[in-house]
């Protein structure tokens, strides 16, 4: 029966993860994912799941014995953060381009050094090319909703790729929500059987998996990879709609916030997308025109998605909370930017970077760089294009 | 064990065609393992020379399942496909009913560097898996470069043999005896032209349930300078000269499975191979000496083991208790 709970981030992922039962879980700890897996490892201990969870000595080795699982041939499962992620890059790239519908649970943190445990995306900005499918929760009902869709998208026979499933460290993942969860029955048909996929165990079947491709051939595995990731599209928002159907919540590839009417837009994953809405109504109170909109999806960019939704605003302020040190901007600023150039009018876009480490973000840093978007286009002296939000200089 | 006759009428699950080098000592495990497996298998391999000689798309050389990942986590991605295996029969959902065996390759950079922490995390956690190093005793595939599997005073392409130095400065690790600290309940040392006990061997790690370890020396022509027709010659004469003692652990207690009749000076052994050439040229005497004192204290310190297993009828090294699964 579907309940309404008061749950964290990472115990509803637990417990999504719960409801789904893959057969083989492989993790080991780091913060703020570590609770994740010490609720599923309870579920196992009351016998309240069946699967295998294997304890490695490391995140490398955690996800390589879930490449290892999954081309066994059944459905895998982990979760991370931060330097955990770092770790796994290397064998992110070998799930992808070996097509392992891997479901990798992060709750995002930042990257050392120095160290620092709290929120923010630059670790999954560091596998954004890796091939991994990329989802960024805004709540702990979209982190659980998330991880059921994952495996969906992830096994999908057009896709099969894995799924990074994100939420903001702490500000989610530690967060206690009032949110639905379903009946495992539901669960268990709405993600259906593993259908396994040229599996190592069929020994009448025998495969290789991972051989060397030399320059006549490897480029033509990159590029089929590129089109499971294009095909994934339709089907992330196929399954964010049958989803909706069966549990009442419809996820698409964006969430659009008052945009028809905007001048203004202001855009940001994850859980800062909320502090954009109430400062887009403040905003409005006053007068000013802003809309929101939050990728859900960061991979594959919805770029057509972002044209049509955006396209007729005047300005743009992209919000990142990671960065790209050297670079013309932070991950989302650069893509959204450039998904827009080539428009007849394009609109002015301008990226800030916020909350590195966990730093909040305040409605205030959210109307002041609105406004400077106002003031910038009612003196025709452009802003800087990039900056910072919050940061002592 | 099934007779020669028997074993040479098996089909080959590696397959010929393949692009290792003539003479390879690599290819020669694996066929003796896989000869050696009256189950079905399933095979991780490290990055290495076997794996991108076996495996060049579209082509691969492998009857048996297969998967390469990565160069230093063959033991983990071993582990996963040992794991899904365990889950899927009790689930009822195996394709293939019936005993399966999870077999490792990797090379001694794969191994002993590189992959040992991956190796030691499989091992300490138990997982059912027979772990094979092909030790060539120094990374071959990238061009030979020393390992700490390379022994003492070798030219590699890293440490090389020049005027202020005599190629490696350092003993190589004793891995072995790492993997056996591990308490599984079988590791050994074999090499390819003892083919008999090698079989004998991966029969009785397949006989065990848990993590099970062959350490096998494999020459490498390209590597060590010699001619690739000597490769069984040259494993034969490291035997003879005591720098490769043939031996197991099974369940704590070790046993010295091969005792060459007559023995060899070490200095034969060094006079074989291009790469120890240039200890045999005047000024390196200090060193020579140093290798053959530590070839005689490994062969005292194994023989002290024996002795201590059979006197005391078990463990010399400590007895695993088994594991849940
Ligand atoms: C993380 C990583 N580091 C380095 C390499 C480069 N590399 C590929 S194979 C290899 C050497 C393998 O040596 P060994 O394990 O002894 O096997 P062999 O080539 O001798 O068969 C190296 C260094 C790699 N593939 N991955």
């Amino acid at each position: 029966m579907t309940q309404t709970v008061a749950l964290t981030g990472n115990t509803a992922v637990a417990l999504a993860m719960q409801q789904i039962e893959p057969d083989v879980v492989a993790a080991y700890p780091i913060t703020p994912s570590t609770e994740i897996m010490q609720s599923f490892a309870t579920y196992i201990a009351n016998g309240e799941v069946d699967s295998e969870l294997v304890l490695a000595e490391s995140e490398h080795s955690a996800l390589s014995a879930c490449v290892g699982a999954a081309a066994a041939g059944g459905r895998v499962m982990t979760a991370t953060s931060s330097q955990g992620l770092a770790l796994m890059w290397e064998v992110l790239y070998i799930a992808a381009g070996l097509r392992l519908p891997i479901v990798i649970s992060v709750a995002n943190r930042a990257l050392s050094a120095p160290l620092n445990i709290h929120g923010d995306h630059s670790d999954m900005m560091g596998a954004r090319d890796s091939g991994c499918i990329q989802l960024y929760a805004e709540t702990a009902q979209e982190a659980y909703d998330n991880t059921l869709q994952a495996v969906r998208i992830a096994e999908h026979p057009e896709v099969r790729l894995p799924v990074l499933s994100g939420m903001d460290g702490f500000i989610i993942s530690h967060s206690i929500e009032r949110m639905v969860v379903e009946d495992r029955e539901a669960v268990r048909g709405f993600v259906g059987p593993y259908v396994p996929h040229h599996p190592l165990l069929d020994l009448a079947h025998p495969v290789s998996y991972g051989p060397l491709a030399l320059p006549d051939t490897y480029m033509e595995h990159r590029r089929q990879l590129v089109e499971a990731m294009r095909r994934a599209e339709r089907v992330i928002e196929a399954v964010g709609t049958e989803f909706g159907a069966r549990f009442g919540r419809t996820y698409g590839l964006t969430e659009a916030y008052r945009l028809e009417d905007a001048e203004f837009g202001l855009i940001a994953l994850s859980s800062a997308a909320g502090t954009c809405r109430v400062a887009a109504d403040e905003l409005r109170a006053r007068g000013m025109r802003v809309g929101v909109l939050r990728p859900r999806v960061l991979r594959p960019f919805p770029h057509a998605r972002l044209r049509d939704a955006l396209g007729h605003l005047r300005a743009i302020a992209v919000l990142d909370r990671a960065d790209s040190p050297g670079g013309f901007g932070a991950p989302v600023f650069t893509e959204v930017r450039s998904a827009l150039y080539g428009l007849p009018s394009p609109p002015l876009v301008i990226g800030r970077v916020f909350g590195l480490g966990g730093r909040d973000l305040l409605v205030e840093h959210v109307t002041e760089v609105a406004e400077a978007l106002e003031k910038a286009l009612e003196t025709g002296e452009p802003p800087e294009p990039v900056d910072y939000l919050a940061v002592r200089e | 064990m099934a007779s020669l006759r028997e074993i040479s009428e098996r089909p080959d699950r590696l397959s010929p065609g393949h692009r290792l080098c003539a003479g390879c000592g690599a290819s020669i495990v694996v066929r003796q393992v896989l000869l050696a497996c009256e189950e079905p298998v399933v095979v991780a391999n490290a990055t290495g020379c076997l794996e991108v000689a076996t495996t060049l798309y579209p082509y691969t050389a492998w009857r048996v399942p297969w998967i390469h990942s990565a160069f230093e986590n063959t033991a983990a991605t071993i582990s996963g496909v040992e794991a899904m295996y365990r889950v899927l029969r009790r689930k009822g959902r195996l394709p293939h009913n019936g005993p399966v065996k999870f077999l490792a390759f990797a090379g001694d950079g794969g191994t002993y560097d590189i992959g040992l922490q991956a190796l030691s995390g499989a091992l300490e956690r138990g997982h059912s898996f027979l772990y094979v190093c092909y030790n060539n005793e120094a990374y071959m595939n990238t061009g030979i470069q020393r390992s700490s599997a390379t022994p003492l005073g070798a030219h590699t392409t890293t440490a090389p043999a020049g005027r202020a130095s005599p190629g490696k400065l350092q003993p190589r690790k004793d891995l072995t005896a790492i993997v056996a600290a591990h308490r599984i309940p079988y590791a050994a040392q074999a090499s390819v032209h003892l083919w008999h006990d090698l079989m004998g061997k991966v029969r009785r790690a397949l006989a065990a349930e848990g993590p099970t370890f062959l350490n096998v020396l494999a020459p490498c022509p390209r590597g060590w300078r010699h001619a690739t027709s000597e490769t069984i010659d040259i494993a034969r004469l490291a035997v003879e000269c005591g720098v490769w003692p043939i031996y197991e652990v099974a369940e704590g207690r070790l046993r010295i499975t091969h005792r060459p009749r007559t023995r060899r000076p070490v200095t034969e052994w060094l006079a074989s191979q291009g790469r120890f050439a240039h200890l045999l040229e005047p000024g390196h005497e200090a060193l020579i000496e140093q290798i053959e004192r530590e070839v005689e204290a490994e062969w005292e310190r194994l023989q002290r083991l024996e002795r201590l297993g059979a006197e005391t009828g078990g463990s010399n090294g400590p007895d695993r208790g088994g594991t849940a699964h």
